[in-house]
C-alpha cells in the first residue's frame, strides 16, 4: 500500500499551506470569515482529492482557485437567489477553464500566519474558542479532526467556530498586523494558546483514543512555525523548548494502561534524546540573551529535570533557584506549590510544609485537589502515613481527572494497607 | 469543563405525567425542549443528551452465581427517578448552574414552570497536571 505516505504527505502540505492560502484570500476578498469558510472548503476538497489524484505541481495556486471559486459562487447563489437565476449563474460557473494561478500572483505573505495568529487569539475570545478557531484557520484541521479531538460532536465545534468568528467580526479587529505597541501583548495570547493546546494533547495521551488528533504535534508545529518568523524572540525560544523537552517523556509519563507515572518513577530510557538536546540547545541560547521570560524559565526546569539521567541525580538546588525566580515573576499559586516541592528536595519536606502554610489563604488554591496532592507527598516523605493518606484521599476526591485519581487513590489505599500491616509498603 | 446535567422527575406512578397533560402543555414543552437543545448546540456547548423510558420499564439487574443476569423490577412508585440527562462542556460551573436553572424551569400544566430539580455533576474529563 503506497497510500498512505501520499496522505500523510498530503496532510502535512495541506496544514503548512492553510494560513498562507487564508492570507491570501482574505486579502483579496477583504471578508476575513467568509474568506476562511472558503479555505476550508478548499481544504476539505483537497483532502478527498489529493490522495486519490495525486498533489497538484501547485498546491498552493490550486487551493487559493478552489477557495477563490467557493466565494464567487457564494456570492454568486447569493446575488442569484435575489433574482431568481440560480440556473445560469451554476452554468456559468462550471464552465470556467480551471488554471491555478502561478504564486507570484497570488499575494502569500509569510507573515499572515502571524496576523491570523494574533486575529484568532484575540484575547476578547475564551480560551475554547481561541483554541478551536487557531486549530482550523492557521493549523488547517478541519472541523470534524478539531471535534473529534475535543470529544465534541461536529455540529458543537462548527458553532464554537462561527461564534469565535463572529465576535472577531463584531469586535472590528481588522485583518493586518497590530501595531507595534499592541504586539507584544498579542504575542503573550498567542503564546498561551499555543501552550493550552499543548497541553490538552500531553494531558489526553494517556486515553484509549487513537484517533485523536495529536494536539501536542499541532502545538509544536505551530511553534516552530511563530519561531521561524519571529526568531529572536527569546519567549518563543522558551515556549518552543518547553514544549519539546516536555513532549520527549511523553513515552515514559503512562504506562500499559494510562495510568501516570510520576517523573522519578519513570523509565528514562525512554525518553526521547533527540528532542532533548534540541530543547536544551533552543533554552541555552535563550537564556544567554538575557530578558529572561516565564516560559524560559519553565523549559529552564524541564531541561534540569531532562539532563538527569536517574531521579537521583537531579539538580533540585537548581531547580528551586528556578522556580523562586519564576514565583517572582508570574504571582501563580501552581508555582508556589512546584517551589515547596523541590524546596522539599533540598532542604526536606519539612520546609516544603511550611510553604505550603503560606498557601492556605490563597483563594485560587481554596479547594484545589493540588494543594492537597502536594502535602499527602510531603507528609509521606515525612514519614507521617496517617495524614498523607487524609491529604490523598482529599486530593483523589477533588480531582476531575481519572488518571490523576487513580494514582492518587492508589497512593493512599498502598499507605493504608502498609499502615495495617496487611500488604507490603509500596507508595514509591 | 464537562458536567452532566440530570433532569429528576418527582414521584412516578410507574409513567411520565406528561402522558396526561393537555396537547396544548405538552406541544409547549416538546418545544421548548427542542429550542433548549438547539440553543446549546449554537452555543457550541453540547455534548450529548438524551430522554429516558419511564420508570414502568427499568430493571435492577445483578449477576447471579453463573454471571447469568437476575433483573428485578420495574420499580414505579420510587420516589424520584431520573428522565433524561445532558453533558455539555462550558466554561464555568456557573455557566453548568445557569443551564440547569434554565432546564428547571421547563414549562408544564398551564405553562407554569416545572422547577424541576437538576442534578448538576462534573465529568472526569480534567487533564492530569504534569509530575
Amino acid at each position: 500500500m503506497t497510500a498512505k505516505p501520499v496522505e500523510s504527505h498530503a496532510l502535512h502540505l495541506l496544514r503548512e499551506l492553510a494560513p498562507q492560502v487564508l492570507g491570501a484570500v482574505a486579502r483579496r476578498h477583504g471578508d476575513w470569515a467568509d474568506a476562511e469558510d472558503a479555505v476550508q472548503e478548499a481544504l476539505i476538497a483537497a483532502a478527498t482529492q489529493w490522495p486519490v489524484a495525486g498533489i497538484p505541481t501547485n498546491p498552493r495556486g490550486w487551493l487559493y482557485q478552489v477557495a477563490i471559486r467557493r466565494l464567487t459562487d457564494h456570492v454568486r447563489s447569493e446575488m442569484a437567489r435575489r433574482r431568481r437565476e440560480d440556473e445560469v449563474a451554476g452554468d456559468r460557473a462550471a464552465a470556467e477553464p480551471f488554471v491555478p494561478p502561478p504564486d507570484g500572483e497570488i499575494g502569500i505573505d509569510r507573515d499572515d500566519t502571524l496576523v491570523l495568529l494574533f486575529m484568532c487569539c484575540h484575547p476578547a475570545l475564551t480560551p475554547a474558542s481561541a483554541i478551536a478557531l487557531t486549530l482550523r484557520a492557521v493549523g488547517g484541521l478541519t472541523t470534524a479532526e478539531i471535534a473529534s479531538a475535543f470529544l465534541v460532536p461536529e455540529a458543537t465545534m462548527a458553532q464554537r467556530i462561527s461564534r469565535a468568528k463572529a465576535s472577531i467580526k463584531s469586535s472590528g479587529v481588522p485583518f493586518a498586523m497590530p501595531g507595534a505597541g499592541e504586539r507584544a501583548a498579542r504575542l503573550d495570547s498567542v503564546l498561551h494558546v499555543l501552550y493550552l493546546i499543548f497541553n490538552e494533547g500531553y494531558a489526553s495521551s494517556a486515553g484509549t483514543q487513537l484517533q485523536r488528533t495529536d494536539l501536542s504535534n499541532e502545538a509544536i508545529r505551530l511553534t516552530r512555525a511563530v519561531h521561524a518568523l519571529l526568531p529572536d524572540d527569546a519567549e518563543v525560544v522558551g515556549l518552543l523548548a518547553l514544549m519539546l523537552l516536555t513532549d520527549a517523556r511523553r513515552a515514559a509519563r503512562t504506562g500499559p494502561a494510562g495510568e501516570l507515572i510520576p517523573l522519578d518513577e519513570q523509565d528514562r530510557t525512554r525518553w526521547d534524546p533527540g528532542l532533548i538536546a534540541e530543547g536544551i540547545a533552543l533554552v541555552s541560547a535563550a537564556l544567554s540573551r538575557g530578558a529572561v521570560g516565564a516560559y524560559q524559565l519553565q523549559a529552564a526546569i524541564a531541561a534540569v529535570h531532562d539532563e538527569a539521567a536517574r531521579a537521583e541525580e537531579t539538580d533540585w538546588a537548581q531547580v528551586l533557584a528556578l522556580y523562586g525566580l519564576l514565583e517572582r515573576m508570574s504571582d501563580n499559586p501552581m508555582v508556589s506549590l512546584s517551589r515547596a516541592i523541590a524546596a522539599a528536595m533540598v532542604q526536606g519536606p519539612e520546609a516544603g510544609l511550611a510553604l505550603l502554610e503560606a498557601l492556605d489563604g490563597d483563594a485560587r488554591l481554596a479547594g484545589h485537589y493540588r494543594l492537597d496532592a502536594v502535602r499527602g507527598h510531603l507528609h509521606e516523605r515525612a514519614g507521617d502515613p496517617e495524614r498523607a493518606i487524609a491529604h490523598y484521599r482529599a486530593a483523589a476526591e477533588r480531582t476531575a481527572s481519572i488518571p490523576e485519581r487513580d494514582y492518587l487513590t492508589l497512593k493512599a489505599a498502598r499507605l493504608a494497607a502498609a499502615l495495617r500491616g496487611t500488604a507490603p509498603a509500596g507508595g514509591g | 469543563m464537562r458536567y452532566m446535567l440530570m433532569m429528576h422527575t418527582p414521584r412516578g406512578t410507574g409513567d411520565y405525567q406528561i402522558n396526561n397533560w393537555s396537547p396544548e402543555d405538552f406541544k409547549a414543552h416538546i418545544a421548548f425542549m427542542h429550542a433548549y437543545n438547539k440553543d446549546l448546540t449554537d452555543a457550541g456547548e453540547w455534548v450529548d443528551g438524551q430522554g429516558l423510558t419511564p420508570p414502568g420499564q427499568a430493571k435492577l439487574v445483578r449477576a447471579g452465581k453463573d454471571g447469568a443476569p437476575i433483573t428485578d423490577g420495574p420499580f414505579p412508585e420510587a420516589k424520584e427517578f431520573l428522565a433524561g440527562f445532558w453533558i455539555v462542556d462550558v466554561d464555568s460551573p456557573e455557566r453548568a448552574y445557569e443551564l440547569a436553572a434554565k432546564a428547571s424551569a421547563a414549562p408544564g400544566p398551564g405553562g407554569a414552570p416545572l422547577n424541576m430539580p437538576i442534578e448538576v455533576r462534573e465529568v472526569m474529563s480534567g487533564p492530569p497536571t504534569d509530575a
